[in-house]
């Protein structure tokens, strides 16, 4: 275990370990502390520029009912959950056959494809800005929640086929080889022996494609117009323009915004972990 | 057995593939080729067709023009791209401050599993809250930086205002998600870590720093691998935390690639030149993709 | 599969067109929307066979977003800015000509003064609805205390200006974060010295960045940067952040438009503050000002043209249009209206009727593309005196670039 195991030194050294700790996590945290505080203030409360002190008269409730005053917020709340969820399940759905082709399927143009789609997953986005927007725009899909569900589906399948396509093939090839060998189809194959056995790999590509999506500011800014469809991202960054010096505002809207990814974080951590640090350990 | 039973083998990748890569030509290919035909054209975005006031067309060829205009005549071209070119840099400080926060808490302690889950998690918060945060710690009259500089009685210290430290106290935000994210991938490339060459190096009075250089990085490279693609990625398409920041401020400072060409494109209605900034920024990141794929393939190879 | 797509699309699009009148707003503050929605509101009451939407964008983030949807997804009604930027739009066939809602609703008569900056080759594009003046708001408790006067020449400003500072006082305050602020010193002091004629062949793009006149503009701003009169590290500010420094007591005085009123009041200070006009800086120079007309137009790409002319004739109905306007903190286009009874808005409405000539503004009269590589360069000298032949020579490359060469 490296580093040696603090519990080898003295008692002191625990103790002193134990409160670094603490420190290092507190002053980690400090901005998000600072937030979730000035949330709770009152507006006077912000001006006078307390920052540190925790607030006397807590405008807990009253600032977070503001923030969802006009409707405004739960709309933007309303159309990331409506882009985000079609989103990850189509495509977690398209990786999973493109992954599933490339990693057991033997064809002449194979790698090529893979190389295609991870290609595709480093490219910048603004390349791809101006001819993405024209497309929205000319089939009638811009401003709309399926022209951001549709783009974000095909961008995103590059980053999961490849994970997928990588995931599977570490599969035992036994066991598709002794389906074939039985006479079952490619698509029964895929959907009774690779889909069950793929579903840890799917929850984790699952939950990072929901904070991806989710936290997506750049998309639903060039493909977006009014409050209908904003996402919750573009409708902070609006409503921050409206708000402007209410930082109590500011801190509560910002807390609503970044909160689902954070509490699927802290539920399905193992699966966020897993996604995350696919191939990041040896063997 | 039918044509479809005796083939389907052969023709089922393609049913599978087709619907993955008919998308991703659509939206990811074929933008590719058109941005690198629009930025051959001077264009404002409005209809192809129409003149523009002063009886100029609204589209028109102008070939390599605006790539010798960024290269020789365009000062914020270069701005941008040094500033890229710190955030490359500096954005991969976050790696070995990832790691070492990673040693620091790679103990078994009653309750770290949780102390640890409260240090990852700012990597999952979007970048317009981050930007948001760190605007108001920035904030020269009640900022929380203003104010921890004044218990030390120094000056404010105008981060976001000034044209050489803007870009810095922006990079300095983007270390929040960062190192959160390099924490995870080293603490969970340390569980791997195989403990019998940790206790030979021990037996053999290795430790510390030593063992950490000759046993432990060396198993953590997979890791490291992962951080340094994600990280010099990021860095490049660095976008969200600029806009909501400073917008490319003071004057246009703080302005990378990435927001040049949205600026150009969107504000100012040279969607030619935008593209031109674009496919620039493509061709960089092309070095990069052919690194990653030549190493792909060598060990694929290697594999089969 | 067309078919099947088109249903998706209609599911899952929010903006349903058939029978509704879609208007796009950027009528995000406080105050302003409370206007806009009274003005709704009594349309509504006025017309209930149409069924009114409004989607609000935040102020800022309109701007880019027009040119979006103009050509993207057109709503019926669109709020918009008069002058070059609408004449832009104009030019490019994205707005419909409404001289016939002028004719009909009598607008020609009511809203006669504002015609002008609506009209594009003697036809009306649109509909104003709101102007303002902007001018010198000040701390009066502040100036009496130090028995200052209000300046009525450059000198007496300057004199005003060094003993407010010396008495710890931030003389100017100004957030040039989202740059529009520094365009407005700029045109003042523009206007000022050379003169309205002079300001709008620059803003047409027909004088050099390097005219010898300018030095004059620029050299006098440089008297009040080098003596440090405005607000510390104003670039980090947006508008709103540079009201705190005013309300707290800290600064003095605030070149701003009349926008600014609604909020003095919420912060309690209204009583406090007082009005004066921008100095005269060179004698004999005619006065002009600026004063920014709000408008409302159709975009040629509306589906429910004929709500729409509804909408922008109601502006005759003067209870409505004084609603819009002073709600918000503006002057009323509209004669008929009820006179102004804030003291600013009738301060307002004197000084605009006794000047000379009304601009609409930098960035509203300049081209777009233009307006805001200069006001890049205004914030930098703000910062950087010392760099102005450098930011003046690019302004001029740039102004080559868009208007041709002279």
């Amino acid at each position: 275990m490296f580093p040696t195991p603090i519990q080898n030194y003295s008692l002191k050294v625990n103790i002193a370990y134990r409160l670094l700790l603490l420190l290092t996590l507190i002053v980690w945290l400090l901005p998000l502390i600072a937030v979730m505080l000035t949330s709770m203030r009152t507006f006077e409360d912000v001006l006078a520029g307390n920052y540190w002190t925790f607030p006397e008269e807590t405008a807990l409730i009253s600032n977070y009912t503001a923030v969802f005053e006009g409707g405004k917020m739960g709309r933007f709340f309303l159309n990331s959950l409506i882009i985000t969820l079609p989103t990850v399940f189509g495509t977690l759905f398209l990786s999973s056959l493109a992954g599933y082709s490339l990693a057991m399927h033997r064809f002449k143009l194979n790698l090529l494809v893979f190389a295609m789609f991870i290609a595709g997953n480093f490219v910048p986005f603004q390349i791809l800005m101006i001819p993405v927007r024209n497309i929205s725009i000319e089939m009638g899909m811009y401003n709309t929640h399926i022209g951001l569900i549709i783009f974000h589906i095909a961008f995103q399948t590059g980053f999961c086929t490849f994970f997928l396509r990588n995931f599977i093939k570490e599969l035992p090839f036994e066991l598709i080889e002794a389906a074939r060998a039985e006479g079952a189809t490619e698509w029964i194959i895929y959907r009774k022996i690779i889909l069950p056995l793929i579903i840890p790999a799917l929850a984790a590509l699952g939950v990072l494609e929901f904070t991806f999506i989710w936290n997506d500011y750049f998309w639903a800014l060039v493909l977006t117009q009014g409050d209908s469809v904003k996402p919750i991202t573009v409708g902070l960054d609006a409503l921050r323009g409206q708000w402007t010096t209410s930082w109590n505002l500011v801190s509560a809207g910002s807390v609503v915004a970044a909160l689902p990814p954070v509490i699927m974080f802290f539920i399905l951590q193992k699966q966020f972990i897993h996604g995350l640090t696919f191939g990041a350990v040896k063997g | 057995m039918t044509f479809w039973e005796r083939n389907q083998l052969k023709l089922a990748p393609f049913f599978f593939l087709a619907p993955a890569i008919l998308i991703f030509l659509i939206y990811v290919i074929y933008p590719i080729i058109d941005s690198i035909w629009v930025s051959f054209h001077e264009w404002n975005g409005m209809d192809k067709s129409n003149l523009k006031p002063d009886g100029t067309p609204n589209w028109k060829w102008v070939g390599f023009k605006h790539y010798i205009m960024l290269f020789t005549d365009d000062e914020e071209f270069y701005v941008s791209l040094f500033n890229n070119i710190r955030w490359l840099v500096f954005s991969l400080l976050a790696i070995p401050i990832g790691l070492s926060l990673a040693l620091f808490v790679n103990q078994n302690i009653t309750g770290m599993r949780y102390i640890k889950s409260l240090f990852y998690f700012p990597f999952v918060i979007n970048a317009v809250v981050i930007g948001v945060i760190f605007t108001w710690f920035y904030n020269p009259r009640y900022g929380a930086l203003t104010l921890v500089l004044g218990f030390f009685g120094l000056d404010p210290i105008p981060f976001l205002a000034d044209e050489n430290l803007a870009t810095y106290g922006i990079i300095i935000a983007s270390f929040f998600p960062g190192i959160a994210y390099t924490m995870i991938l080293y603490i969970t490339g340390l569980t791997g870590v195989n403990r019998e060459m940790i206790e030979a190096g021990r037996i053999d009075g290795a430790s510390g720093f030593t063992m950490l250089w000759h046993v432990v990085l060396p198993q953590l490279k997979p890791a490291t691998l992962i951080a340094v693609v994600v990280t010099i990625v990021g860095s490049l398409r660095s976008f969200d935390l600029i806009a909501v920041m400073t917008a490319g401020g003071p004057w246009g400072s703080s302005e990378v690639l990435a927001y040049k060409m949205y600026q150009e494109s969107l504000f100012n209605y040279r969607m030619g030149y935008g593209a031109a900034i674009a496919t620039i920024l493509f061709l960089i990141m092309d070095i990069y993709i052919a690194w990653f794929l030549y190493r792909l393939f060598k060990s694929e190879k290697t594999e089969k | 599969m067309k078919k099947l797509l088109t249903l998706i699309i209609l599911f899952t699009s929010t903006v349903v067109s058939a029978g509704n009148l879609i208007i796009n707003s950027n009528q995000s503050g406080a105050s302003s929307k409370a206007g806009f929605d009274a003005y709704v509101d009594a349309f509504r009451a006025a017309h209930p066979e149409v069924t009114v939407v409004v989607n609000e964008f935040e102020h800022e983030a309109y701007k880019t977003a027009i040119r979006n949807f103009l050509t993207a997804e057109a709503p019926d009604v669109a709020i918009w800015f008069a002058g070059n930027r609408m004449k832009f739009f104009v030019d490019q066939g994205l707005f419909q000509d409404v001289s016939d809602v002028w004719a009909d609703a009598g607008l020609n008569d009511s809203m006669a003064s504002s015609k002008g900056s609506l009209t594009v080759d003697d036809k009306q594009y649109g509909v104003p609805w709101g102007y303002y003046q902007w001018g010198v708001y000040y701390r009066k408790d502040l100036f009496d205390n130090l028995d200052l006067n209000v300046p009525k020449n450059w000198e007496e400003f300057k004199s005003v200006c060094a003993m407010l500072k010396k008495n710890g006082i931030t003389p100017i305050t100004i957030g040039t974060k989202y740059l529009w602020t520094a365009g407005g010193w700029f045109d003042y002091l523009n206007l000022r010295i050379n003169g309205y004629q002079f300001h709008m062949d620059l803003t047409a793009g027909k004088v050099s960045y390097e005219d010898p006149r300018l030095d004059a503009t620029f050299d006098h701003w440089r008297e009040l940067l080098d003596a440090e009169y405005f607000l510390e590290d104003h670039a980090s500010f947006s508008w709103q952040d540079a009201q705190a420094p005013q309300i707290n007591g800290e600064a003095a005085m605030y070149l701003i438009g009349n926008f600014y009123v609604p909020t003095l009041e919420e912060a309690g200070v209204k009583d406090k503050m007082d009005f004066f006009q921008f100095p005269t800086i060179v004698e004999g120079v005619g006065v002009a000002e600026d004063a920014p007309t709000d408008t409302m137009h159709i975009p040629s790409g509306a589906k429910n043209v004929e709500d729409a002319k509804k909408f922008l004739a109601f502006m005759s109905n003067k209870e409505a249009a004084t609603n819009w306007a002073t709600m918000g903190g503006m002057l009323s286009p509209n004669k008929y209206a009820d006179k102004p009874t804030d003291r600013f808005s009738i301060m307002g409405a004197e000084m605009l009727a006794a000047a000379d000539d009304i601009a609409q503004f930098w960035d509203r009269d300049a081209n777009p593309d233009m307006a805001g590589a200069a006001m890049e360069g205004f914030q930098e000298f703000m910062v950087k005196p010392d760099r102005e032949d450098k930011i003046r020579a690019r302004l001029e490359k740039e102004r080559a670039r868009i208007h041709g060469a002279l």
